[in-house]
């Protein structure tokens, strides 16, 4: 007979073990199969920047949490429903992030002695009672997984390697989930060794059978699919969802798309994603360093191409002097950077957003640079479209200001009519069209972007650079008052970017209390607790900022709408700087750097604070 | 003569100059500055490489030879100290039809730029690299370079530099270029000759050019340079040619085991059957490194010419190529279906 299932809105699983014991693999697999399926899911994947760290250590733990709803959901999950720790280290690492009452599941085979020490466990937690509040189900998922391989020709070894798809096969059994995608992405796979598409399947299918099979498990749950709108839809993560936006920008512009990068985490993906697509043109260069990448980028751009360089916050650092080169130059050019947590090296595979003000701020002089930043991993798709958009419109380079949450981060997404993306026109200078022949610096009067001329046009030969330039002819100049009146042009001409820009969405209160002020990656946690709040029928409001620099016209109207404007950031409060002197407004901070975003929870409590300081609870 | 891909002047259309090469930019070197040579030289050879000369692209860095594209008459780009070699890498891949240069300088390309110098040449974009040496930091008014010899005493290291020079011919062979000459911005002739053969080099074309400094280093190659002591101090390659020098053509490089020596071939026991015959097609850079090695050396005749000339593909040929074959085996990109990539599903 088959075992009750509860019906439930929502669930949230974390797989942990060794870097090796494959988790990233079946929590994506387990995110495909959820999203297929038609629930709405969110990822967030957490592992460490060693690529083999010491097996069984703390340090080696890798993560990977999804959350799927049959709601739409915005965030990956505070606490857990289901752990997953195929080792101490993973159990002592993560178990803080299990709800009470939640399940736990264990490879029992891993708690030896060993093991147990170096997760710096003086006894065995499966014994002592550390784990009572939990609904703790240990298996010997190693012994149970060789068992299920048996009949094969496979070394010891190989059958370990399979034990990860024993435990995707007990969590698909646990929440009703089909199989059929996962077998299907194993035959791909492993299209040239066989032999690891029947293991990998036969220890899927027998975690399956474990679950069915033993009275360990009495019920299963169910998640009903989620409302969508109409549309076909795909699961993407952020820097995917970024290599597809720059190849449409580059297919609706006609422009040739050329991607300097130097390998770094994690922006790498971008990198190797853009280099699968030669039939479509790219060009991908992997440089000699971060300052080579830009500058390919540049002369790309000199040449008449889509010119895009990608790094993250310490490539930035050394790209910024080449970025003022492309700024003074007016040349189109994209500088994807997919904040990490700083400074220096600081965290590589954790998320943070404190580069803005590097962004803002990090070159010499006066420098006004557009910044877009993607709240979510599909909006990184509409977000980089938008940087190329106004790189080429106002010739000027571009910052996408991404982070490694969304980048690697995982959410369905509705595949966009192509015809509904917005246009991108080169309109290069083809003609002399003045008595004095070309002038580069003559400027487009509505945008104040200059001519775009690209080497091989005839009549049209022309000398740029880095040195200050006469307005109109672009000769170099050291003219006192023509410097100042530059500068003023470079900066209006950033400004009216801004009068390209939608009116921005208030979610939630049109006026009242708190206005929750974010941008970039921190959108789902921000929306869930505002969403929370409003059907609490609280006053509050939630804005997200895509554009950065400059911020829409509306915002200042906006703001002026709410007691208390609060701005949660993952840094030390740079957005709040920014709209503190910007408009002269006393915006409160809600900050955490601590490499990991927020959970709703924080901010609901932080939120509740504020109401409580100005009276209203 | 290797087939060059550059777009040609088409029959019947006017013939270019040199004045069609000289923009309305003041020219502002010191006086009595060697550049002003090596500009000249330029402007009075691309006449004769042609090529369109909107397909010209003038690329440099910092310093006081980076100036040069602002007079040139062609598209140019001062771009930022060191980059320019990245920057032309850009300009070529995007359009391998344009003729690319870069004009940098021995700080510029050996010191803040060495990184993307010794990439450039292994990477063989066909673009022409001019390094103007005058082993010294002009713009900044006086400091050693990377090339100036060690012990120098400048404003940066009144009491001698430490650091031992860069051969930048040396260091262009072993970062793989495929072509590498030397000439000298007092030897006009042979000067607009080098030009002109790295131009019809297919691949990274490297110059190095001995240029004086007449305000900060005056005189430094005037040993190779002047009349009365250039014929005993220099030894021009020429391919296929025993390396014979002198005023009176009466001495030659032989090797002796692995070490160049200079000997005399009149009334002495060598003949010039014995020298070294110039090899400048050579795949093996061990004769190319041998002559490079010769200007470390005291007492040697620093070797002019073409060290090194070898055909090798272009990266940007090959990255063309890549894109070509993918679209065959692939078909044309088609974004639509790229959206639409791996699992979907729709919602009616």
């Amino acid at each position: 007979m088959r075992k009750p299932v509860e019906q439930i809105e929502e669930a949230t699983i974390l797989f942990a073990g060794d870097s090796g014991d494959g988790s990233q693999t079946i929590g994506t697999q387990m995110t495909e199969t959820t999203a297929l399926i038609g629930n709405d899911v969110a990822t967030l994947p957490d592992y460490p920047a060693e690529i083999r760290a010491p097996a069984g250590s703390l340090a080696g733990v890798s993560g990977f949490q999804l959350h799927f709803s049959s709601e739409q959901i915005h965030t990956p999950g505070d606490l857990c429903d289901v752990l997953v720790a195929m080792n101490p280290a993973a159990l002592k690492v993560h178990l803080q992030k299990l709800k009470p009452n939640g399940i736990l599941i264990v490879n029992e085979d891993n708690f030896a002695r060993r093991n147990l020490r170096l997760a710096g466990y003086e006894s065995n937690p499966l014994e002592d009672g550390t784990l009572a509040k939990y609904q703790t189900f240990p298996v010997e998922l190693t012994s149970l997984t060789r068992k299920s391989l048996e009949a094969t020709e496979l070394t010891t070894r190989e059958m370990d390697l399979c034990k990860n798809f024993f435990a995707l096969g007990m969590i698909l059994w646990l929440y009703n989930r089909p199989m059929e995608y996962a077998m299907k992405w194993v035959k791909t796979k492993f299209a040239k060794k066989p032999q690891y598409i029947e293991s990998n399947i036969l220890a899927l299918r027998a975690g399956n059978i474990y679950c069915e099979a033993t009275e360990q498990f009495a019920v299963s749950y169910d998640v009903k699919p989620a409302v969508f709108e109409p549309g076909t839809y795909r699961n993407i993560e952020g820097n995917s969802a970024t290599v597809l936006g720059l190849i449409a920008a580059s297919h609706k512009s006609g422009l040739p798309l050329v991607y300097g990068s130097y390998p770094i985490t994690p922006a790498s993906d971008i990198l190797h994603g853009l280099a699968q697509y030669r039939n479509f043109g790219v060009v991908t260069m992997q440089m000699e360093d971060e300052i080579a990448a830009v500058g390919v980028a540049i002369g790309a751009a000199f040449s008449g191409a889509l010119g895009v360089t990608g790094s993250s916050g310490p490539g930035l650092a050394l790209k910024s002097e080449a970025i003022n080169l492309a700024m003074i130059a007016e040349l189109p050019l994209v500088i994807c950077n997919i904040q990490r947590a700083g400074p220096s090296t600081g965290m590589p595979t954790k998320t943070e957003q404190s580069d803005l003000l590097q962004m803002f701020y990090g070159r010499n002089g006066e420098s006004p640079i557009p910044i877009v930043a993607p709240s979510r991993p599909f909006d990184c798709f509409d977000t980089v479209y938008e940087a190329c958009r106004i790189a080429v419109k106002y010739r000027t380079p571009v910052i996408f200001l991404s982070d490694l949450y969304i980048g690697m981060g995982a959410e369905p997404w509705k595949i966009p009519h192509l015809s509904d993306l917005p246009e991108i026109r080169s309109d290069f200078a083809v003609s002399a069209d003045t008595s004095n022949g070309f002038e580069p610096y003559l400027r487009d009067p509505e945008t104040l972007a200059r001519p775009w001329a690209k080497p091989g046009t005839a009549g049209l030969e022309h000398r740029i650079g880095g040195l200050e330039k006469s307005d109109v002819t672009g000769h170099v100049s050291y003219d006192a008052e023509n410097h100042e009146k530059m500068v003023e042009i470079r900066a209006e001409k950033v400004a009216r970017v801004a009068n390209d820009l939608p009116p921005t969405e208030v979610f939630g209160a049109q006026e009242g209390e708190i206005l929750l002020l974010g941008w970039g990656g921190t959108y789902g946690a921000l929306r869930t607790a505002v969403e929370n709040c409003v059907a609490e029928g609280l006053p509050i409001a939630h804005v997200h900022l895509r554009h950065l620099n400059p911020f829409p016209h509306d915002l200042a109207d906006i703001l002026n709408r709410f007691k208390r404007i609060l701005i949660p950031e993952l840094n030390s409060g740079q957005l709040r700087q920014l709209i503190r002197s910007t408009y002269l407004i006393d915006a409160i901070g809600f900050n955490k750097v601590q490499g990991h975003p927020f959970h709703v929870f924080e901010l609901e409590s932080k939120i509740d604070e504020v109401l409580n300081e100005i009276g209203h609870l | 003569m290797k087939k060059k891909r550059k777009a040609r002047i088409p029959a019947g259309a006017p013939t270019l100059t040199k004045d069609d090469f000289v923009s309305d930019q003041d020219t502002r070197w010191c006086p009595g500055c060697g550049d002003y040579s090596i500009l000249a030289q330029t402007q009075r050879i691309m006449p004769e490489l042609g090529i369109p000369k909107e397909n010209i692209v003038f690329i440099s860095g910092i310093g006081c030879s980076s100036r040069f594209p602002y007079y040139m008459d062609t598209y140019g780009f001062h771009t930022i100290h060191g980059r320019a070699p990245t920057i032309a890498s850009g300009v070529k891949m995007a359009n391998p039809d344009l003729s690319v240069w870069v004009i940098t300088g021995d700080g510029d390309a050996l010191s803040i730029g060495g990184n993307h110098f010794i990439h450039l040449m292994r990477r063989n974009f066909d673009v022409n690299v001019l390094l103007f040496n005058n082993r010294i930091y002009g713009l900044t008014k006086g400091q050693y370079s990377p090339t100036s010899e060690q012990g120098k005493a400048t404003k940066s290291t009144p009491l001698g530099s430490l650091d031992t020079p860069f051969n930048p011919i040396s260091l262009a062979l072993a970062s793989g270029a495929t072509f590498v000459a030397r000439s000298l911005d007092r030897d006009p002739t042979h000067l607009r000759t080098i030009i002109k053969s790295a131009f019809e080099h297919k691949g990274t074309s490297f110059i190095e050019i001995y240029q004086n400094c007449n305000i900060f280093n005056d005189g430094t190659f005037f040993q190779y340079t002047e009349k009365e002591t250039k014929a005993d101090n220099t030894v021009f390659l020429e391919h296929g040619e025993p390396l014979v020098f002198g005023a009176q053509h009466d001495k030659g490089i032989r090797l002796n085991g692995f070490q160049p020596e200079v000997v005399k071939t009149i009334n002495g026991e060598y003949t010039t059957n014995d020298l070294i015959i110039h090899d400048q097609y050579a795949e093996d850079t061990t004769l190319a490194n041998f002559l490079a090695g010769m200007s470390d050396t005291p007492d040697m005749p620093h070797p002019m010419g073409i060290f090194r000339s070898v055909r090798h593909p272009c990266y940007e040929d090959m990255m063309t190529n890549q894109i070509r074959t993918a679209k065959e085996r692939m078909g044309e990109g088609n974004l639509n279906a790229l959206l639409h990539d791996g699992e979907t599903w729709t919602v009616p």
